[in-house]
């Protein structure tokens, strides 16, 4: 699958596109299709993202993950801060990036 | 200290001006990315992988009280209770938010800080001995000097687009305490037969992807020609540093490729030519400068014994202070290196702790190092104990400076978009495994970079780990013999990478190959040196024998 990705423009927070907006969570993430780059376009012009961007995923039993540990780090937060990642009550978080 | 005059003042309140408009705009719709992009760098503010990241220029490391005050309240107003101190003594904060910046850049200016020229291609926070001042070794406190060289470089609008990013150093002690030639230009301030001061330059070292130490290319420079000298340094650069490939950009290859001869010819020439301009500044703004350098009002005939009864507070007298040049006071340096600790950062709370320490017991003066630990300069050895206690309750009594587990590591994959590994939970293990053995160990300077940028000083680390991404997963090369002192040398690759678990144990075989053939005080260094490679390579590689 394609996952589109990017920043908040004005806070700066890891986002995914869902389909119809932006998302907090990689599990929301939905395949763009070849259709990531207009998307990308549009939303970059709305001045809802910076550098978006798009990559390659995969579903798993949790939902879209992305194929870069780079990708899967910035979907979950650092693995060394789990107290500031999206999960910060699950000590085994850092598994689901590895 | 160095305050701020009406131009400082007024040039940081109106980049500040700036900025708040720009960012205004960036929001509005009037600018876009990729013009708003130079703008924020040049403000230190980064895109990375989690949000924005600030990097708060220190000017040569050196903090008030009150300064280091506003940077753990700005890590709780506007980040996220924490901040991180980089290897080129400033901090960064990882989590800002876009429509805070001008904020922020605010908060830093009523304490004269700012971010200027702490990313973009131009002169970047000039670096210096984290001990000057204090340390009887050097030949003057380097401070003005390198304070003069912030002045020329804030906002030169010749150098305010450079081929690539530049680092400049300036030392004034034989000891190299800054990795002065592993720099742009390293400026050692010397004194000649005559006792006349000058600076001896060296010029074209770094690290990244092609390592270079830098070649001495003029030993003595008249100290009221230093900024004309550097001018004539950077507009050779400038004219000639390759602007069409970003890998070959730095001053380091332009060095290499002319030699050390021509370049010089070459800077000589613009020099003789500079030296008919009258661009350097009146020696009357360097005394102004030299005398916000003098030294605090020490006290004399203190006592100049320490009561070492309490058995942890020796180990960390012995690891982590230094001589003081005034009998009655010692340096301390604070680990931001806990065992298993993130290397470098501290939170709002400790970040107060030491500011309000400094305030009480250092004169109200800290440093930053570029080992990422910070300094307070002047302790009265009298109240050594008391400083400890409260360091040691607020978890920053660690003592191993200079240990292998006083790790250098870059943010790595954890935080940075440049990078192909993380760093940051290899050093967490190292510190962990080697916690018990350190004081066996002695000095090892252990440094990690997670990519080919080498932020974590890889190269001069008696034992550096480069994390590079073989295939999508993180790998770990091991290189040993890397120094960054008055004797630099760049480490070697031992051989094949590992992965995390993989190159701890092969750097604990290294040290157990170092153990069992140290010499009387050597350093893992001096027996590296002494041995060579081969031993240790055997250790690293050997295949484990077939069980049954």
């Amino acid at each position: 699958m394609k996952i589109l990705t990017g920043n908040d423009l004005r806070s700066g927070a890891v986002i995914w596109w869902d389909g119809s907006g932006w998302s907090l969570h990689v599990t929301d993430a939905a395949d763009v299709g070849e259709h990531g780059e207009d998307i990308a376009a549009r939303e970059n012009a709305a001045r809802t993202v910076v550098a978006p961007y798009v990559i390659d995923g995969e579903y798993g039993p949790e939902g879209p993950r992305p194929a870069h540990i780079k990708d899967r780090i910035r979907a979950l937060g650092p693995t060394v801060r789990l107290d500031l990642s999206l999960k910060p009550a699950d000590p085994a978080a850092g598994n689901w990036v590895i | 200290m160095y305050q701020y005059d009406q131009y400082d003042h007024a040039m940081v309140a109106a980049r500040v001006a700036d900025f708040r408009d720009q960012v205004r705009r960036r929001l509005d719709g009037s600018m876009t990315e990729e013009q708003f992009r130079p703008l924020r760098l040049m403000n230190g503010l980064y895109l990375q992988l989690h949000a924005y990241m600030l990097r708060v220029a220190v000017p040569y490391g050196t903090l008030s009280g009150a300064q280091m005050h506003m940077l753990g309240d700005i890590a709780d107003k506007y980040d996220r209770g924490y901040g991180h101190f980089t290897t080129r003594q400033n901090i960064q904060y990882n989590w800002i938010k876009l429509d805070e910046a001008p904020d922020i850049l605010a908060d830093l200016a009523s304490v004269e800080m700012h971010a200027i020229q702490t990313s973009g291609n131009c002169i970047r926070n000039t670096t210096s001995d984290q001990y000057a001042g204090a340390i009887a070794d050097e030949v003057v406190d380097p401070r003005p000097y390198a304070e003069l060289i912030r002045q020329w470089s804030t906002f030169h609008p010749e150098f305010s687009f450079l081929p690539r990013k530049f680092k400049m150093a300036v030392i004034a002690a034989e000891t190299d305490r800054a990795a002065m030639r592993l720099h742009d230009i390293g400026i050692q301030i010397v004194k000649n037969a005559a006792g006349e001061l000058g600076a001896a330059f060296y010029v074209g070292g770094g690290m990244g992807r092609t390592p270079m130490i830098a070649p001495l290319i003029r030993e003595f420079v008249p100290i009221d020609q230093m900024i004309t000298y550097s001018e004539a340094c950077l507009r050779v650069y400038n004219r000639y540093g390759r602007r069409d490939n970003k890998y070959k950009a730095r001053i380091k290859i332009l060095v290499h490729e002319l030699g050390r001869d021509e370049y010089t010819r070459q800077v000589e020439a613009e020099f003789a030519h500079l030296l008919t301009q009258g661009i350097e500044p009146p020696l009357a703004e360097l005394e102004r400068i030299k005398a916000q350098f003098a030294d605090p009002a020490f006290e004399s005939g203190l006592p100049d014994t320490l009561d070492r009864s309490d058995p942890d507070f020796a180990v960390w007298v012995d690891t982590n202070t230094h001589v003081h040049k005034q009998p009655g006071y010692v340096i301390a340096t604070i680990s931001l290196k806990p065992v298993g600790g993130i290397p470098g950062d501290a939170t709002a709370d400790q970040i107060r702790l030491m500011a309000a320490l400094a305030r009480d017991y250092s004169f109200d003066e800290l440093r930053v190092t570029h080992t990422q630990n910070i300094v307070l300069p002047h302790i009265g050895k009298a109240d050594l104990y008391a400083v400890w206690q409260q360091l040691n309750e607020a978890g920053l009594g660690t003592p191993n400076l200079d240990r292998i587990g006083d790790i250098i590591a870059c943010p790595g994959l954890d935080y940075c978009s440049l990078a192909n590994a993380r760093s940051i939970p290899l050093a967490q293990k190292i510190s962990e495994r080697f916690a018990p053995r350190e004081a066996e160990i002695g000095e090892l300077k252990l440094k990690i970079s997670g990519c080919i940028n080498a932020c974590g000083h890889h190269h001069a680390g008696h034992i550096g780990v480069l994390g590079v991404d073989r295939k999508g997963t993180e790998n770990y090369q091991l290189l040993l013999g890397g120094c960054e002192g008055a004797d630099t040398s760049l480490g070697t690759i031992t051989g094949p990478g590992f992965d995390e678990d993989g190159i701890v144990d092969a750097i604990e075989k290294a040290t157990e190959v170092y153990l069992a053939q140290r010499g009387d005080g050597e350093r893992f260094l001096d027996t590296y040196r002494r041995v060579g490679m081969a031993p240790f390579k055997e250790a690293i590689y050997a295949k484990e024998p077939a069980h049954g």
